[in-house]
């Protein structure tokens, strides 16, 4: 559950994170002048090329990530079926796949500290505003809790259980918000008498 | 100023938490998930300002590759999914929210429950529906019958915030920062 990115080392983890992200913001941007199923086609299958360079199990990976977007893909394609209007449907399908899919791409084939080291590139205009070791332990402090706050919610659901045959549900958002605003209270504290955020 | 950085990094795990609580469906089908819960909830716990910051914080996250929203989705991919315009509502709606509860004098719970309608429906549903419009190429009314099957589940998690925050404002009433 840690990351996205795929353990299956590919020619693109090597490439440097700040040029898969610029090459990314281009092609996003290009897909969306192009007009044709054609052009949009063939984005599509370059992308595609470039998934099967990591190997069945990358490309797979890659197939599954794209999942959440089957519901709207139908409900297009039904939608210009009905309209009689196949060229339009396969324009906006194709585009938006291949955006999806190229955008995935970048995110499996980078590392966390590859993209914390281009975000703190990036945010370095903003330092007046937004110190970025505020903006670093922010981050850290974020991807520390999520676990113990999960642990947290986990064992809230347990005491419940045992109390009820219900499932527990909506009912953990409180008593979860509650170990937040706790601990946030404690980790404020323990920030302060080492010396603050600096 | 450590208070307001811990309150937003550990709302931002809040959101990711209550994402990974299994969505109770409706109606056998629509997906109605506690992550906007959470979003929600940054807005009427932390007020406006942080909690904006507390979603942003989340997003970014996001972005940078963790599989933090319901369903583990997560990466660049989802800025650029038919959904996108939902993910640029989340941080509009918890500071609507936010605003809600800092401007009126309301109880929690109506307070809360009047941000979870303005700002987890109206912006959210605005910003989203936007979103599709785009992305699918389709009129605002088109994309907006899709968001439809989700307005009964919305209507709940609204209720449901209202619920929420006024459980905490009973059990820690100086911690509602949106209050303070």
């Amino acid at each position: 559950m840690l990351t996205l990115t795929s353990p299956v080392e590919t020619p693109l983890h090597r490439v440097a994170a700040g040029a898969k992200l610029a090459a990314l913001a281009l092609f996003t941007l290009v897909l969306f002048q192009l007009t044709t199923p054609l052009a949009l086609g063939l984005a599509l299958i370059a992308i595609a090329a470039l998934y099967l360079t990591g190997g069945a199990r990358f490309a797979r990976h890659g197939a599954r990530m794209l999942r959440p977007l089957w519901p709207f893909v139908a409900l297009i394609a039904l939608w210009h079926l009905w309209r009689d209007d196949l060229t339009a449907g396969g324009v906006i399908l194709l585009r938006m796949t291949a955006a999806v899919a190229a955008a995935n791409l970048v995110t499996m084939t980078t590392r966390l500290s590859d993209m914390i080291t281009v975000l703190e590139r990036l945010a370095r205009p903003l330092s007046p505003v937004l110190p970025p070791r505020r903006l670093a332990l922010a981050i850290a402090l974020v991807i520390r809790f999520i676990p113990v706050l999960s642990d947290r919610t986990a064992l809230l659901s347990q005491a419940w259980r045992a109390r009820s045959a219900r499932k527990p549900g909506w009912r953990l958002a409180a008593p979860a918000a509650l170990a937040a605003l706790d601990d946030a209270e404690q980790v404020a504290q323990a920030l302060r008498a080492r010396g603050g955020t600096g | 100023m450590e208070r307001s950085l811990t309150h937003i990094a550990l709302f931002a795990a809040l959101i990711a938490v209550l994402g990974l609580v299994p969505p109770l469906y409706l109606a056998g089908a629509v997906p109605i998930t506690a992550q906007t819960l959470g979003v929600m909830l940054c807005g009427t716990v932390l007020g406006a300002k942080r909690g904006l910051l507390a979603v942003l914080l989340f997003l970014l996250l996001v972005a940078l590759g963790l599989p933090l929203l319901s369903g583990g989705r997560g990466g660049l991919g989802v800025f650029v999914g038919p959904s996108a315009g939902f993910l640029v509502g989340f941080p509009l709606a918890a500071f609507t929210a936010g605003w809600i509860m800092e401007r009126t004098t309301l109880p929690p719970f109506w307070a809360a429950t009047a941000g979870g309608v303005i700002g987890g429906i109206g912006v959210m549903y605005l910003c989203g529906i936007t979103g599709m419009a785009i992305v699918l190429n389709k009129t605002w009314a088109e994309a907006s019958l899709l968001a439809l099957a989700f307005l009964p589940g919305d209507v709940i998690k609204a209720v449901l915030t209202g619920l929420v925050t006024q459980s905490i404002a009973r059990a820690r009433p100086a911690a509602l920062l949106a209050r303070a």
